[in-house]
This record gives structure tokens, C-alpha cells and sequence, in this order.
């Protein structure tokens, strides 16, 4: 009695697992850019010498208190020059004592604590143009000490985009206190963005503001550097232009590094569409024309599965791909075992007939799929740990992209160790290798390809789960992918599974370097030119299969 | 010596029913009145010749899947660049008459900003020189295409696959506005042939006449070459290259000659779909397109040339009859032909026809069982 474990290894490594080894990569990724922030110390200083000069509601005393608490460094700071800038700062003429007013009631300036009794006869504390200047530089300067290191880091790019020179002083002020590196980095790129644009400030200085730029080497260090006023000295002209130069060249690299990126993101998509393919074609020689429509299966089974949860189960929703993608596996599994059942083995050693009988299955699956669903695309949400974006450099990696190349290598190195490490594997290739000697040896040949197939129409499965996150799930899904899918395969070596994972890569690097260059339309068109000639050099693809199994 | 007739039977009964219908058909259009229940109305004629087109393309791709044994899965392919090179000359003599009024460049150049004719469109305003096009381009597409495929060896699934590529490619490119063929609309809108106005019904009576004259010479040209010295030498490769090389024949040039042939003729059923249908736009290179060609094949009969023809009518007719009736049917039909038709029908209605007539006849010992020639895999 034969043991046979059914092939669903995939449903093992659930996404959750995925997850949380994904978080980890994201967190090492992350961990130099941003580091634990260290809690500032506050040293609460006294600012109550400072309100008191509020109360004497004269403009000139106004404005001092203002600029004097915008360096002062006090929590409270923030709040006072709000509160003054909306007309909540009040004052009692008689006694000048200074309060604020807040929904909750009277407001210390000083400590931040409520009154409980304030006098009936308050007055706002007035303010004019000078005021209200003192008080917008004031908001600015203050964000730069906020507490809070994303909110200096906010204001940093803010005062590097205005280049406001009069917030030089300020900036200093801050790059000195500050203690958060990215922070501070931040604010010196800022101060050297002013002083590359202040004429007048020492040369030593600016010549190492346009070093600094130049080494951001991204568009807007080279438009800064360009804004270098023309009467500035040979000497700074010089390393302006040096910096242009050096600017460029990085961002020609980061171009490049941003196509390699896009092209290994399309390559887990080619990936992931034609490993199904490396097991029904390249394994079992079967040429599946309805394995684009089992991918398009396993989209749909998503698309009901988020439709059962959305309707039951709202809160489930993050967790709805990680159900669907077991759903997806079984259910085309269960579609691609009865399609071998039924047409595929009478066909064996007859591929191209294969051929012919699939692509009449994928145009039944296709219309029924039109039927039951209608031809439009469906809506597929995201659940939220796959939306949003990062950045590395100048290299900005959206969080669904980085997922799908994650899980296609996951799904392929799962693949491997099924086929090389389970007896499941072993049969496979026992039959596929020498069929009549496999049977001799007591395999059941016709169940061992019943759940071949099986295994490469649930990946497709899944492969739709991944797919249905960046593509349209309509009816037409499946037939976008089936020739790349077969391009790949072929490409990459018939009965190889690396030659898939190569070819893949390869195939969507190659294609997104070209489009630059070529066009996206043309740069495919001259792939697949390439593909064809490069058949005819290697007619057996990239790892050819040697020995008699070539044979046949 | 033993020679086959290069006319046989089935042959014999084929070419006559397809003479008959180039004569019958126009006589009951013109002559029988319209009430009458045998007369042809003038809608019909340019859908049969359609349908006489695609009999020629099955013929072509019977050619090389039947007797030499290369699935082609890019004879759309052919099919369409013969009828672009159609539509180009159609387009050259719409001349002054277009929504733009230019007189030398079609209304897509002039939409598209083109200063000047690209210099592929001269010369198609001269009709033998378009005529020459419609099969040399093909013809030399698929000499360029099978010299390096069939001299590297590229055989069985592997052709099959960059067959597909091929089309597939040219799909995208001619969907491309800057390739100067009118991008996704194609080209269309024409006025005349010949200074025929192309939409007229007598017109449309002689492309009808001249489909039928094309499928018979066709075959005959098909049958003629399959039947000689050179036609026994490509069934040999298609069942057995290896041995055919070892015996010294120069396999690759065997293969090249058909394939070649059948791209020519596919590219001549692409000229006369062209002005039947009144438009040629990419989704002709659709690999879809193309695997269906197959299908036409495998349900008349594959490696029969008749059953080919024969094959791409009744699907034709099939798919004319579903769209109308039921249309979300029809891909349904479709697809479980195709099943049908490999899992049960191996060799195709006629092969259905052959075993039978041979039951039938199996009851009479009188006559004697002839053997079937059968392609192998």
C-alpha cells in the first residue's frame, strides 16, 4: 500500500509565517534608518520671565517674548505662540497676569496646568504685522525643536524646500541641540540648502553646503546647485558644477537600480505565473493552453473569499488572501485533477494534442467564469500590511510588490523541496523520467500524474491569489499571462525549475531595462525576438536536460 | 512505379463542390428571384467567401501541420500580412476621397501627423506590385523564420511555441501607432478595387468567384506537391526526421519549401479576406486566432487537405450560427470541439466519413479495403 500525502505543502507555510518573517526582513532593512529615538531629556526651563512680558500688550514686548521663547526650548512654547497666533492668549490688564484659553478652561502659560479661578475681565494680547512675522518664524523655528523627531524631521525638508535665509539662525540653533542622526542630517542638508543661495555667507562654509548637496545626487540637489547665484566666486562655480556632475551620475545609477528593481518585481510575476507551468509543461509535457485560466481561478477564489468576508466577517479582512490561498490551492487543484482525469490522460506522449484539448478547456473555463461573474473586472482590495511604500535612497519599494517577490521565491523553493525531499516528489519524477519502468516498480503511474497536475494547477491557484493584488481579475486574466508563462518556461529549459526561477528573472530584468531605451511595446517585442533566437542557438532552453529523458 | 493520383476521389468530389458553389451560388443570387427559397441574398455572398478564405487558410496550415508535421501556431500571422499588404494598396486608392482629403497619404497618416508616405507604402498604389506583396512578404517571413529554425533543429512543441512568439510579436507591433500601418484600428474605410467600388454587390460576386478559383487552385497546387516524389520524402519527416536525415535527405529544406508555400498561401486567403471583409486591424495576429486555424484542421481531418477546407467551413458556419442564436454559447461549443475533436475524432470528420464508408463497405466483401494513409505523431 502506497502512502501518498497529498501536495499541500503551500498550505503550510501559511502567511502568517510569511509575515512575520517578512516584518523581521523589514525590520532589519529598517533598522538603520531609523534608529530607536532616544527620548530627549527636557530640562524644563522657566519661561515665566518671558510670558510676563506679555502682559504688558505692547508690540515691541510681544515680539521679543516671542522670538526669546522660540529658542527658549520649553514644551510650552509651542502652545503659547499657538494660542497668541489665534487670538487665545489673554491677559488681565490690571493684575498682567497671562492666560490661555482653551475649551477645557484657563491655561497657565508658564506650567501648562488649568486655573481654577481666572479673573472675569480678561483681554487677548494684540498683536500686528511685526507680531504676526515674529510669530511665523517663531511656529517654524519651534517644529524644528518639537519633541517629536518626525515632526523636526517634517519641518528640516520644509525649510530645505523654502531656502527661507532668514531661518538660518534657527536651523543652527536646532543642528546644534540635535541628537537624532537622520534628524540632524536633515537639518544640515536644509542649512546648506540656504547658504548655497546666501551670497553672503563665508565661502568655506558654502563650498561644503554644495559638497553636501552633491552627495544627496538626486533631481532636486541638482536644481539646488544650479540656483547658485552668478556672482558667486570661480572657486564655488567650480564645485557646483563637480557637484552637478557627481549628482548625475548618481542619479543615472539610481535609475538603473530603480528598472532592476521593477524588472525583478516583474520577474516574480513571470515567476509566479509559469512555476504552475514548469510542473504541468516542463515536468509532465502536458502543453497547459488553461493554465492562464487556473490562475485566473485562483483570483476569483480570492474575490469570493474577501466577498464572504466583507458580507460576514469585516474584521477578518487582513486575513483574507492568507484564507484564500489554501481555498485557491485545493479549489484548482480540485479543477486541474479533473481536467487530467477527464481529457488529459488520454493524450500522454502526445503534446500537441495537449495542446489543442487545454486551450478548448481554457475557453470553456473562460465562458463560464463570463457567466457566473459577468466579463467585468472584479474588485480585489488590499488587506493593510500590503499597502504603502518605503524608500531606500532614491528607490521608493511598494509594499505589494516587495510581498509578491518574497512570496514567489517562497512558492518556488517550496515547489523544489516537494519535487526533491517528499516521495510524492520522487514519484513524480520517477514517472515523468521512465513511466513503464516507474509503474514496473509498483507506482500507480495514473495517480502520480493526476497529482502532478493537481500540484501545478494549485500553484497556478495561488500564483492568482498574488496576482489578483496587481492585475484585473476579469475572465481575460489568465490569457495576459499563458504566453510570457510559456516564454519563461521554454526560455529558462523544459524540466528545469531553476532554468524558470533564471529565465524569470532574467526575462523581467532584461524587459524592464530595455523599456527606457526601446519602449515598453517595443522593448517586449524585442524579448521576444531575442527568445526566438535565442531557440534556435539552444534549442532546449537555458539549463538544458541532458540524458536520455531529452529524448522523446 | 506506384503514383498516387494527384486527384483522387474525395478530391475529385471536393473540387467540384467547390467549382459548383463559384457558379451556383452567384447564378441563384442574380438570377432567382428573392422570394425564391434557393436565392442567395446579398449579404450572404461576402460571409460564404469569408468562409472559402479560411478554407484556404485551413488548406495552408493542413500543408505543413498535416504532411510535414510543424504545428504552426502563427499562420494568423501570414494571413494578415497578406491582407495588410491588401489593405495598403485598398488604402492608396481611397486617394483624395478620405475625411482629410489628402491625396497621397490615408487618413491615419494624416490624423497622425505624418509629413510623408513611410517608404514602405510606396509602390502599393500599383496593383501587381501589392499582388506581388500579399505573398512575398509572407513568403519571406516565413523563409527567414524556417531557414533558422528548421536549420537549428527547432522542432515538435518548441517550433510550435515561437511560431506563437513570432505572431504574438507582430500582434504588438502592428498595434503600435508609429509602425505606419494604422495602429489598432488598422486599416479600413476603403472605396474601390480596380476602380470597382468595393462594397458593391457585383464586386463582391467576383472576390466571391476568384476565393473559390483560390481554394481549388490551392488544393490542387497542395495536392499536386503532396503527391510527388518531394510530397513522400515530407511525410517521411514528419514521421520520422531523424531517420529521414540519416537516409541523406537534406530534411530542412524539405520542411522549408512547405513551409514557405503554405505562408504564401496563407498570405493570398489574407488579400481576398481583406475587401470581402472591409477592414484588417492586429487582433488578426491574435495567437488565438491562429490556434484556432488548428482546430478548423483537427475537426476535418488533419493531413487530408479536404478535410482542412472542409473543417473550416463547418466551424465557420458553426460560429456564424452560435454568435446569432446564443451568443455566450459559443465559446462554450468551442471549447468542447476542440476537446471533442482530440479526444474522439483523431482524424477529423472525414477520418469519421472514411471508417463508415469502410463498415459500410466491410458488409459488401466485394470490394476490396484500401489502407488509409494516417499522419503519426
Amino acid at each position: 500500500m502506497m502512502r501518498l500525502p497529498l501536495p499541500v505543502p503551500q498550505a503550510n507555510v501559511s502567511p502568517s509565517t510569511l509575515r512575520t518573517l517578512f516584518l523581521s526582513f523589514l525590520a532589519v532593512l529598517m533598522a538603520g534608518l531609523v534608529a530607536s529615538v532616544p527620548a530627549r531629556a527636557q530640562s524644563q526651563p522657566d519661561i515665566s520671565g518671558i510670558i510676563a512680558k506679555f502682559g504688558n500688550d505692547s508690540y515691541s514686548d510681544t515680539t521679543d517674548a516671542v522670538a526669546a521663547l522660540a529658542t527658549s526650548g520649553s514644551p510650552q512654547a509651542a502652545a503659547v505662540v499657538e494660542a497668541l497666533a489665534a487670538g487665545n492668549l489673554l491677559y488681565d490688564p490690571a493684575t498682567k497676569a497671562v492666560f490661555i484659553r482653551t475649551p477645557s478652561g484657563m491655561v497657565d502659560p508658564a506650567t501648562g496646568a488649568i486655573v481654577g479661578s481666572a479673573p472675569a475681565n480678561l483681554s487677548p494680547v494684540r498683536a500686528n504685522n511685526r507680531v504676526r512675522r515674529a510669530l511665523d518664524a517663531a511656529a517654524g523655528a519651534l517644529t524644528l525643536l518639537n519633541a517629536d523627531p518626525a515632526k523636526r524631521l517634517d519641518a528640516a525638508a520644509a525649510v530645505f524646500k523654502s531656502r527661507d535665509a532668514a531661518a538660518l539662525p534657527t536651523v543652527e540653533a536646532a543642528i546644534a541641540k540635535e541628537t537624532v542622526p537622520a534628524v540632524k542630517a536633515a537639518l544640515a542638508q536644509a542649512r546648506a540648502a540656504i547658504l548655497i543661495g546666501k551670497a553672503d555667507a563665508p565661502e568655506p562654509d558654502r563650498r561644503a553646503a554644495i559638497q553636501l548637496i552633491a552627495a544627496r545626487g538626486d533631481q532636486e540637489s541638482i536644481s539646488l546647485l544650479r540656483s547658485l547665484p552668478a556672482n558667486s566666486p570661480p572657486a564655488l562655480k567650480a564645485a557646483a558644477e563637480a557637484g552637478i556632475t557627481k549628482a548625475e551620475e548618481s542619479l543615472k545609477f539610481w535609475a538603473v537600480v530603480q528598472n532592476v528593481w521593477y524588472g525583478l518585481s516583474l520577474g516574480s510575476v513571470l515567476l509566479l505565473a509559469a512555476i504552475g507551468l514548469a510542473i504541468t509543461f516542463g515536468v509532465m509535457g502536458v502543453i497547459n493552453m488553461a493554465h492562464g485560466e487556473m490562475v485566473m481561478l485562483g483570483a476569483y477564489t480570492t474575490f469570493v473569499v474577501q466577498e464572504l468576508i466583507r458580507q460576514k466577517a469585516p474584521y477578518l479582512f487582513d486575513w483574507s488572501l492568507t484564507i484564500a490561498l489554501p481555498l485557491a490551492f485545493l479549489f484548482t487543484a480540485l479543477v486541474g485533477i479533473l481536467i487530467e482525469r477527464t481529457v488529459i490522460r488520454f493524450l500522454y506522449g502526445r503534446p500537441l494534442e495537449t495542446l489543442l484539448a487545454t486551450w478548448g478547456v481554457s475557453l470553456i473555463l473562460q465562458q463560464a467564469v463570463r457567466s457566473v461573474f459577468g466579463p467585468t473586472n472584479q474588485e480585489v482590495g488590499a488587506p493593510s500590511w500590503m499597502s504603502g511604500a518605503f524608500q531606500i535612497g532614491q528607490l521608493s519599494i511598494t509594499y505589494n510588490r516587495l510581498w509578491i517577490i518574497c512570496f514567489a521565491l517562497i512558492v518556488f523553493f517550496t515547489l523544489l523541496l516537494v519535487l526533491r525531499r517528499t516521495p510524492l516528489g520522487l514519484y513524480v519524477r520517477a514517472v515523468t523520467q521512465n513511466r513503464r519502468m516507474a509503474a514496473a516498480m509498483g507506482i500507480r503511474t495514473g495517480r502520480i500524474d493526476a497529482l502532478t497536475f493537481g500540484l501545478g494547477s494549485g500553484i497556478a491557484g495561488i500564483a492568482g491569489v498574488a496576482l489578483s493584488q496587481i492585475d484585473n481579475v476579469s475572465p481575460n486574466l489568465g490569457q495576459g499571462y499563458i504566453i510570457d508563462s510559456f516564454m519563461v518556461v521554454v526560455f529558462g529549459g523544459v524540466g528545469n525549475l531553476w532554468g524558470t526561477l533564471v529565465g524569470a528573472f532574467t526575462l523581467g530584468v532584461a524587459n524592464k531595462l530595455l523599456e527606457p531605451f526601446a519602449g515598453a511595446v517595443l522593448g517586449k517585442i524585442l524579448l521576444l525576438v531575442f527568445i526566438i533566437l535565442f531557440i534556435q542557438k539552444r534549442p532546449r532552453g537555458l539549463f538544458a536536460l541532458k540524458g536520455r529523458a531529452v529524448e522523446s | 512505379m506506384n503514383r498516387t493520383r494527384i486527384i483522387d476521389r474525395t478530391g475529385g468530389i471536393f473540387l467540384l463542390a467547390v467549382l459548383a458553389a463559384g457558379v451556383l451560388i452567384p447564378a441563384s443570387n442574380l438570377l432567382l428571384p428573392p422570394g425564391n427559397p434557393l436565392h442567395v441574398p446579398d449579404y450572404m455572398i461576402p460571409l460564404l467567401g469569408k468562409y472559402l478564405c479560411y478554407a484556404l487558410l485551413a488548406v495552408a496550415v493542413d500543408l505543413v501541420w498535416g504532411y510535414c508535421g510543424v504545428l504552426s501556431l502563427g499562420h494568423g500571422a501570414f494571413f494578415a500580412l497578406g491582407g495588410y499588404a491588401m489593405g495598403m494598396y485598398l488604402m492608396r486608392q481611397i486617394g483624395a476621397r478620405g475625411v482629410y482629403g489628402n491625396p497621397v497619404l490615408p487618413d491615419f497618416m494624416v490624423f497622425l501627423n505624418y509629413k510623408e508616405l513611410p517608404w514602405f507604402w510606396e509602390g502599393f498604389n500599383i496593383f501587381p506590385f501589392a499582388m506581388l506583396m500579399v505573398v512575398l512578404v509572407p513568403g519571406a517571413l516565413a523563409f527567414v523564420f524556417g531557414w533558422f529554425a528548421f536549420r537549428s533543429r527547432v522542432t515538435g512543441v518548441y517550433l510550435s511555441i515561437i511560431t506563437q512568439a513570432m505572431t504574438f510579436a507582430l500582434m504588438l507591433a502592428f498595434f503600435r501607432n508609429d509602425m505606419g500601418f494604422g495602429g489598432n484600428n488598422g486599416l479600413t474605410d476603403f472605396k474601390d478595387i480596380l476602380g470597382f467600388p468595393i462594397s458593391a454587390p457585383s464586386t463582391r460576386l467576383v472576390l466571391f468567384v476568384l476565393s473559390a478559383v483560390a481554394l481549388a487552385a490551392g488544393y490542387v497546387l497542395c495536392r499536386a506537391l503532396v503527391t510527388s516524389k518531394y510530397g513522400k520524402v515530407l511525410v517521411a519527416v514528419r514521421d520520422a526526421e531523424s531517420r529521414t536525415r540519416f537516409l541523406g535527405y537534406r530534411v530542412e529544406n524539405y520542411k522549408l519549401v512547405a513551409w514557405v508555400l503554405s505562408a504564401m498561401l496563407a498570405g493570398v486567403a489574407g488579400a481576398l479576406y481583406v475587401p470581402q471583409v472591409g477592414i484588417i486591424n492586429p487582433s488578426e495576429f491574435a495567437p488565438a486566432q491562429s490556434i484556432e486555424m488548428v482546430i478548423w484542421v483537427a475537426v476535418g481531418g488533419r493531413g487530408t487537405l479536404v478535410g482542412a477546407a472542409l473543417g473550416a467551413l463547418i466551424v465557420n458556419a458553426g460560429k456564424t450560427w452560435f454568435t446569432g442564436v446564443l451568443p455566450e454559447a459559443w465559446l462554450f461549443a468551442l471549447g468542447a470541439l476542440f476537446v471533442l475533436v482530440t479526444l474522439f475524432l483523431p482524424k477529423g470528420v472525414l477520418g469519421l466519413a472514411a471508417s463508415l464508408s469502410e463498415k459500410w463497405k466491410a458488409r459488401r466483401p466485394s470490394s476490396a479495403p484500401t489502407p488509409s494513409a494516417t499522419p503519426a505523431e
